[in-house]
């Protein structure tokens, strides 16, 4: 359908002026906001004690957390996809459970299942294991909310490659693990590999759950983005856009990724 | 005749990973990282019985961020529903310098934090606007903050769909007299609405949950611009983890609701598609 | 040698194969043969061990491998869609076999090569298959194979997926192939002409149950029932039997017996000659006549010729 010139720029003109306002503008001003100081202020305000170590906690949970993410979801990819079981659908809906529930009631669940007076509180407090209010806890939380993106990206390549070049594998002698390792794994890695892209960068943003369970500890559980939260309410508004900007950095490095790992995807 | 032997189902898949082992750790994982903190959630909901449940649901506090939360959202929703499929289509149908930035740029709300959007939208539409908008602390606010989150969803649900789209259609429209905008109405719209329908679901039940980007711009007043998530925040926050998990179960039950909703439409979308797949390829059968 | 015996398999209600007994010569290369659904991919995939039966043996190479994984077998398996492995080189996917058997990399190297010759694939040693043609991918895939010296092969309609010209091509690459290479092999697929060409013995399936075994020539010369010899080769009706269309005899001249025709449609192909008469209660007979016979014979639309009344054929 070829619309006509006028109403077609029209389009685009509303289109992009939505994005503009939406998204462009204000992104860019916070870029904008956070270098008028100088880069100088900027990385004081980056490379202070508590930024610093807002930064590795942050970088810590996303190194524990994404393998994790990794593991499960290339088994539940194998569940979905090859498995013929009974459950199989419930298995499917469960997965995405975490794309839906608000980041806060996740907090609040693990609160009461490994809180003080939750259903393992006790017993973890007795082995002497604290969870929540700790980097623990800032763990499971993250886990939880960034299970299904590993997965969700796997599976349909599992899908799409079926299962012959695994049977020729069996035929020339290849048993489970070696088929797996060899044939499987390197024919989903561009999906596993964008999985993997999307969940490190909802563990690095994650802030809700966390913010309920960490108990927001400055020095000890605070991450990148409780960081930002801190400074704002205690009127460093510069700190919190030093802070963002090196938060919408790691964005945009997302962002990037994305786009090279999506064109390598299509290309295979 | 033949005679079974009595050997047994013998395993399935012949020395090629199958799904027995992975379904079994998937399902253990899932429940002791999901199921389990969620039946807690449930249960402690219901620790005083269902009468503390109900009294704790029926706040004025509680059902003014509910409603709130349920109004402003679905606002998202309808919003994201018409300027999604606007901006999916300029970037399938259209062509200028810098769509592929602008399309890799769609995907941003996803991968930045949540607290930075907040940020960001309170640095141009707040107190030291530049442009001297300010509606921080409004319900405004709010549903910009909304709009930022959820702005992929629906452009990534509609775009693939637009792409697939078998042009034969259009040109048959048009050779029979219909404009463009009827061409859209009665002929594309109707095959997106399965995808538009999905991804304004999800838009929805994001923004239901949604914190981070809310909780600085809106100012939090209760009954005026406190969104569910913020109330819940503010129970755990005052020890009372009953009135917390209460409200919490609403929302689950929200959530529960537009996930399977989610699902008919996604079902019902690609038995359309493969049911006018099929027709197209028999009619080209016919053809030769 | 293989050795099947009352293999049966069910895919829910649908019966894939029915109390099959079969046994596929060493040495030699047996065609499973029939149509859609006839249970020869399904059977070829129960001697694989990529199916289990639901009943009845497999005996490969004189040992019992009903109960024995794919790679316990000793064979090897080409797919009807190359089944390559689109990440590995070619040279990588010919020696995946031998890797697995932990070979030494001088050992793999030369198997590798000197198995790339024989496919005639030496220069795309180091190309990935979507780099390669159809054909190409297929010879690959039978190379793989071969690298693990199998004591049985198995073919699964190799050809299947490929352009009519390249069928043919390798078709005969794979009969000459057989012949310097005499691995036991089984090979599916629907083509008759393929079978015929290339089979020492021809299994002809369907429904799950075996329609008659036997060599090539006896399968067309002597075919069991009316399904044997339809799908075996071309066939016309004639009094209520099936015969060959080059056992139909016309005569310009009335004969004794013989019966009055008209030719309909005469269709020059080449070497022979079709010609399409009805008989007077309505019946088309084709008939197949050589360039000399239809020299002496001159039919054209409209003559009349006489028919001989079927000597041999089965009844319809």
């Amino acid at each position: 359908m070829s619309v006509d010139r006028r109403t077609r720029i029209g389009l685009r003109v509303l289109a992009l002026g939505y994005l503009a306002v939406l998204l462009l503008v204000p992104v860019g001003l916070v870029f904008y906001r956070t270098f008028e100081k100088g880069i100088g202020f900027v990385w004081d305000s980056i490379t202070t004690p508590a930024a610093i170590h807002a930064l590795f906690l942050t970088l810590e949970v996303a190194a524990i957390t994404v393998p994790l993410n990794a593991a499960f979801g290339m088994l539940a990819a194998l569940a979905l996809v090859r498995g013929r079981f009974p459950g199989k659908r419930l298995l499917d809906a469960l997965i995405d459970l975490p794309f839906a529930i608000s980041p806060i009631v996740v907090g609040l669940a693990l609160l009461l299942v490994f809180g003080r007076t939750g259903w393992l509180g006790p017993t973890l407090a007795d082995a002497g294991i604290q969870i929540v209010f700790s980097v623990p806890g800032i763990v499971i939380a993250t886990v939880f909310v960034s299970l299904p993106f590993v997965a969700r990206e796997v599976a349909p390549v599992l899908k799409e490659i079926g299962e012959e070049q695994e049977q020729a594998a069996a035929t020339l002698g290849a048993n489970a693990w070696q088929t797996f390792w060899r044939i499987t794994l390197p024919a989903v890695r561009w999906g596993l590999a964008y999985g993997v892209v999307l969940s490190t960068a909802r563990a690095i943003g994650e802030f809700g759950a966390v913010s309920v369970v960490s108990g927001k500890i400055a020095g000890q559980t605070e991450t990148l983005t409780l960081l930002v939260e801190k400074r704002f309410q205690n009127f460093d508004l510069a700190g919190a856009y030093a802070a963002s900007a090196l938060l919408a950095l790691i964005a945009l490095g997302t962002l990037l990724a994305m786009s090279l790992i999506g064109a390598r995807r299509s290309e295979s | 005749m033949s005679i079974a032997l009595p050997i047994g189902r013998r395993r399935p898949g012949a020395g090629v990973p199958s799904g027995g082992l992975a379904m079994g750790a998937s399902m253990l994982w899932l429940s002791l990282i999901v199921l389990l903190p969620l039946a807690a959630v449930v249960a402690r909901s219901l620790d005083g019985g269902v009468d503390s449940f109900w009294h704790a649901v029926s706040a004025r506090q509680a059902v003014s961020a509910l409603r709130f939360t349920l109004l402003i959202s679905l606002a998202t929703a309808a919003i994201n529903a018409v300027a999604g499929t606007l901006i999916a289509w300029v970037l399938v149908r259209d062509r200028f310098p810098g769509k592929r930035v602008v399309n890799a740029v769609i995907d941003l709300p996803f991968a930045l934090p949540t607290i930075v959007a907040g940020l960001t939208l309170l640095a141009l539409y707040g107190p030291n606007s530049p442009i001297g908008v300010d509606v921080a602390l409004t319900k405004l606010a709010v549903l910009l903050a909304l709009l930022f989150v959820t702005l992929p969803f629906v452009i990534r649900s509609v775009q693939p769909v637009l792409l697939e789209l078998d042009r034969d259609m259009e040109e048959a429209a048009a050779s029979l007299g219909a404009s463009p905008g009827v061409i859209f109405t009665r002929v594309i719209l109707p095959s997106l609405i399965p995808a538009i329908l999905s991804g304004a679901a999800l838009a929805f039940a994001r923004a239901v949950g949604e914190f981070g980007s809310v909780v600085l711009i809106s100012g939090n007043v209760p009954f005026d611009t406190q969104v569910a998530s913020v109330f819940v925040y503010k129970q755990i926050e005052s020890d009372n983890p009953g009135g917390a998990a209460a409200v919490s179960v609403v929302l689950l039950a929200l959530s529960l609701v537009v996930l399977v909703a989610i699902r008919w439409v996604g079902a019902w979308g690609s038995r359309a598609r493969t049911q006018s797949a099929a027709v197209k390829s028999e009619a080209r059968q016919n053809e030769r | 040698m293989i050795s099947v015996e009352s293999v049966s398999k069910r895919f829910g209600d649908f019966t894939a194969l029915d109390d099959i007994s079969i046994e596929a010569p060493d040495g030699k290369l047996t065609a499973l043969l029939g149509p859609s659904g006839s249970g020869k991919s399904t059977l070829l995939r129960v001697i694989a061990g990529l199916e289990v039966p639901d009943a009845g043996t497999v005996v490969v190479s004189g040992r019992d491998a009903t109960n024995l994984p794919p790679q316990k077998r000793g064979i090897g398996f080409v797919f009807q869609h190359y089944a390559a492995f689109k990440h590995m080189t070619l040279r990588d996917n010919v020696a995946f076999g031998l890797k697995i058997r932990k070979k030494g990399k001088p050992e793999i190297e030369s198997k590798v090569d000197e198995l790339l010759h024989l496919v005639g694939l030496e220069g795309f040693a180091d190309r990935y298959p979507a780099q390669l043609s159809g054909g190409q991918r297929q010879r690959m895939a039978l190379a793989r194979a071969l690298a693990v010296e199998p004591s049985v092969l198995l073919l699964d309609e190799p050809f299947g997926a490929l352009d009519a010209n390249v069928r043919a091509e390798l078709r005969a690459w794979l009969r000459r192939m057989h012949e310097q290479v005499p691995v036991t092999t089984v090979l599916v697929t629907h083509d008759q002409e393929e079978a015929m060409e290339l089979a020492d013995r021809i299994v002809l399936l369907k429904d799950g149950r075996i329609a008659q075994v036997g060599a090539p020539r006896e399968l067309y010369d002597q075919p069991a029932d009316s399904f044997v010899m339809s799908f075996l080769g071309r066939v016309s009706k004639l009094d209520g039997r099936l015969v060959r269309p080059h056992d139909v005899t016309l005569s310009d001249r009335p004969e004794d017996g013989w019966e009055e025709a008209m030719v309909q449609r005469v269709v020059h192909l080449g070497f022979e000659v079709r010609v399409e008469v009805v008989r007077g209660d309505g019946e088309e007979v084709t008939a197949q006549l050589t360039r000399a016979e239809a020299e002496a014979l001159e039919p054209h639309a409209g003559s009349i010729v006489w028919l001989r009344p079927p000597a041999s054929g089965v009844s319809a």
